[in-house]
């Protein structure tokens, strides 16, 4: 952690307040990243304590199809790669190639959403639902949450990619590029996990 | 459709459903609402300050107004859980007692424990911290002033629609925590839990921003030379409690959420069938809720630490040591949770893991009891009012901090659990630490918000009533507790022979009561009476925000401190009293400044009414909710006009409006 007095003050006057205010933004992002993995932590745990608690129902191993999920987990690891390809598309200065890579991003995470969602509605429609027991309440509110963060990260880049071509490269829409793309790496890594725990250990 | 009168009745069902009817003191709160409203709606009418109230509190981003609406806030809410409070005590002062029917007594029970800790304390803290944290940084302002101010609302939104439910569709009245299977649909049909779900989930996400607001500031905000062995006290705590509010919150969000889910969507977290397991909802709530009493008692803790200091004439005695034991208590709260309910059949090495890390924590708050007692030694120790809050906080906490030892041991908490031993106890600390530690503060820093000291005299009337009353209420039921007499019992039969004990624990009460009418009328009088405050500094104390006016201008620091010691500001009045020269000043420069936004304030409406339309099941209500919070997202993403500069001649003209020549 940086002392205060080995950079110049945060909303100090002078145009190199600016830049500062930034810094500072990108530092209360990561702080706000502690708290969603802190978050995402309480929903695995949750998952853990009530996966084996289906009250007769089927259990993971019979209804998860773990083909579709290999493929979309392909998809949002690739999306993150893209994601990782916009900020140097940033880095060189290049507005057309980050905001393409951008948009390749969020078409690669809309493909995952739809895949879930398609996952979703086939469970439910076999009778699966949230209602069924503790382990679908789980299993639902997990891979759900994890669903309307990527949602929420496609709505923003969406708005953030408006800015770009508005903006063209700024302090403010660089912050926000890097932003995003921390958040869309952080919700890869959430990814991983679920799939290890919940699918892969499910169906073993 | 069978015509008029069918359609008239339907409203009238309708009507006795939505209100809450049927009890006199519920129409009492009625009529008092109703002409509240109104007076409010015609004094700002007759006196035209819509557009001044809008303009100058509704969409500030300035700290210290955002800290002033808090504290505002928060007492208001103290006047209501201190009522709830009361009702409790009055219906337990004789056996057998009619003034409350059970379901009441429930609710307000229920009422009181989360006006009391979610709606009174968080806000008065986050108030304290708002005044004092970037005056002590020799900051302008938090880290992210907008968000600051989208906090306070979210809060303050929550706590009304939490308020609303008592006369609007009926109050929760499973318990502060609500726990499960009490607080799931079977045990609560009603919409009272949805109100306690929303109003709480709202304002502890505003709760948890404020935590990274202030981390963010104090990590990268502190004024030049200002190294981590230079931070205030205060600062300190408040650090230690925000890193406790960014691991403890989450926990609450995902606990209320999940139990919304099982009541919203029929899921199967916590019931009682299809899998449930509602001891997973108490561990949960208390990985949140134990940690929250650390939150809530470590910034008192700084207040002392600094009010001692200050009226000891000293230098706080162990500063590093205050320091460590604060940061350790943040991080032992997260291994302690399980004491709540030692009963429940963890087993016993689950249950000694808890006992010992309980008892352990007694070890930093010991040191720190210490330290505050070698910072007087020696001292030339003046009793004004901040000072005498702290005094009077050193004995109270000591005994709640041991009978919290007893509690802590795991065999005999077999037989407090769940006793007024155990109500004694959380007060003691509460009351005795949290409580009279903001006092303190308020006291202290009042002067620096409103540019005069409170009336002193008053002031000591209020502390003693307030503190006789305390132990005239709280001692005696740890004697009824450990006579049998358990918690949330809403009547009790004479055979019982608690007579004598409630009934002086209820006069306890009332004179608690009168302590805070002597607090209003303090506050009344001095608001018309005391002088304005010309040094800036009326305590002679030791931390940057006393060297500068009072209350302090809207960019706090016309030029940036550079901070050269602990307790720079007494140091430097010592440099200038032995005759050396004061620290030189940097030219004035352009302040660079947040702009309003009315933002925070509409998006807070937003999170209301979806709060309001989920605790109905009416998404109609909510969905448009829910769009708001959205569009207010993107507005704010898309305004790049967010700041502004002050210019020179006018610092120059505000700084010798309040005596300063810079």
């Amino acid at each position: 952690m940086a002392h205060a007095h080995h950079q110049p003050f945060a909303h100090e006057g002078g145009h190199e307040g600016h830049h500062d205010l930034e810094e500072l933004r990108k530092f209360g992002f990561w702080i706000f990243l502690i708290t969603d993995c802190i978050l995402f932590a309480t929903l695995f745990a949750t998952y853990f304590v009530l996966h084996e608690n289906t009250a007769g129902g089927p259990g993971a191993k019979e209804i998860f199809e773990l083909p579709g999920v290999i493929v979309e987990t392909f998809i949002l690891l690739t999306s993150s790669f893209t994601s990782g390809l916009a900020v140097l598309a940033l880095n060189a200065g290049s507005r057309k190639g980050l905001i393409g890579w951008l948009l390749v991003t969020i078409l690669l995470g809309a493909c995952f959403i739809g895949m879930e969602v398609t996952e979703f509605l086939k469970l439910v429609d076999e009778g699966h639902t949230i209602h069924s027991n503790a382990f679908l309440s789980g299993f639902f509110t997990l891979v759900g949450t994890h669903g309307m963060h990527v949602s929420l990260g496609i709505c923003w880049i969406t708005a953030l990619i408006i800015q770009l071509s508005r903006h063209g490269i700024t302090p403010v829409t660089q912050r926000k590029v890097h932003i995003t793309s921390l958040y869309w790496h952080f919700l890869d890594a959430v990814w991983i996990f679920v799939f290890t725990f919940v699918y892969l250990l499910g169906v073993s | 459709m069978r015509g008029g009168a069918s359609v008239i009745d339907s409203i009238k069902d309708f009507v006795s459903w939505f209100f809450v009817t049927g009890d006199p003191l519920i129409y009492g709160a009625d009529v008092a609402i109703v002409l509240t409203t109104v007076a409010i709606i015609f004094v700002l009418t007759y006196f035209r300050k819509w557009d001044w109230l809008w303009r100058e509190w509704l969409t500030t981003v300035d700290h210290k107004r955002v800290g002033i609406m808090y504290i505002i806030a928060s007492l208001l809410m103290l006047f209501r859980g201190g009522v709830d409070a009361l009702l409790m005590r009055t219906q337990l002062a004789f056996p057998d007692l009619k003034f409350l029917s059970p379901e009441h007594y429930n609710e307000v029970f229920t009422t009181h424990g989360v006006e009391m800790i979610f709606f009174m304390a968080m806000p008065l803290m986050f108030g304290l911290f708002n005044i004092a944290v970037p005056l002590q940084l020799g900051a302008r302002d938090v880290a992210f002033p907008f968000l600051n101010s989208l906090s306070f609302w979210l809060f303050f939104m929550g706590a009304m629609l939490f308020n609303m439910s008592f006369v609007i569709g009926g109050s929760a009245n499973a318990g502060w925590l609500s726990y499960p299977p009490l607080s799931e649909l079977t045990g609560s049909p009603g919409v009272g839990e949805d109100f306690y779900i929303w109003g709480v989930q709202i304002s502890g996400i505003g709760s948890l921003m404020t935590g990274i607001n202030f981390i963010v500031t104090i990590v990268k905000m502190r004024a030049p030379g200002m190294t981590w062995s230079r931070v205030p006290i205060f600062t300190w705590s408040v650090l230690s409690s925000c890193i406790a509010i960014i691991v403890a919150f989450p926990v609450l969000t995902v606990t209320l959420a999940l139990v919304f889910l099982d009541r919203f969507l029929g899921a199967h977290f916590f019931t009682t069938d299809g899998g449930g397991n509602a001891m997973m909802y108490v561990n949960l709530i208390w990985m949140w809720g134990h940690p929250e009493v650390y939150i809530i008692v470590l910034p008192a803790f700084g207040v002392f630490s600094e009010v001692v200091a200050a009226f000891s004439r000293k230098r706080l005695f162990g500063y590093g040591s205050m320091v460590f034991a604060m940061l350790s208590i943040s991080l032992l709260a997260y291994f302690t949770w399980l004491h709540h309910f030692f009963t429940m059949g963890s087993g016993a090495d689950v249950n000694l893991f808890f006992a010992i890390t309980t008892m352990i924590i007694a070890i930093p708050t010991g040191v720190k009891i210490f330290n505050w007692l070698f910072t007087m030694y020696r001292g030339r120790i003046t009793f004004q009012t901040p000072m005498l809050w702290t005094l009077g906080f050193i004995p109270c906490f000591v005994v709640g901090g041991m009978t919290g030892v007893m509690l802590s041991a795991a065999p005999a908490d077999f037989q407090f659990h769940n006793s007024y031993f155990l109500i004694a106890h959380f007060h003691q600390v509460l009351i005795g630490g949290a409580v009279f530690g903001y006092f303190a503060g308020l006291y202290y820093w009042w002067p620096k918000i409103f540019g005069f000291k409170l009336n002193e005299p008053i002031g000591k009337w209020a502390f003693w009533i307030w503190n006789i009353g305390f132990y005239v209420c709280f001692m005696p039921q740890y004697f009824v507790g450990l006579d049998g007499m358990t918690r949330r019992l809403s009547s009790y039969g004479w055979d019982k022979g608690w007579w004598a004990m409630n009934f002086t624990s209820t006069i306890g009460g009332f004179l608690m009561g009168l302590g805070f009418l002597f607090q209003v009328w303090q506050i009344a009088h001095s608001i018309k009476f005391m002088e304005k405050d010309t040094t800036g500094d009326p305590w002679g104390a030791r931390t940057l925000e006393w060297s500068i006016p009072s209350p302090a201008p809207l960019y706090n620091f016309a030029t940036i401190p550079v901070v050269t010691d602990r307790d720079d500001w007494w140091e430097e009045k010592e440099r200038i009293a032995a005759g050396k020269a004061p620290k030189a000043r940097p030219k004035l420069e352009p302040i660079h400044m947040p702009k309003n936004s009315p933002i925070p304030f509409i998006q807070a409406i937003c999170w209301f009414t979806v709060g309001f339309g989920l605790v109905f099941h009416w998404l109609w209500i909510a969905i448009p909710g829910f769009i708001g919070i959205a569009l207010t997202m993107l507005a704010h993403s898309f305004n790049y006009d967010t700041d502004y500069y002050i210019p020179v001649d006018e610092i120059k003209r505000t700084e010798a409006k309040a005596g300063r020549i810079v």
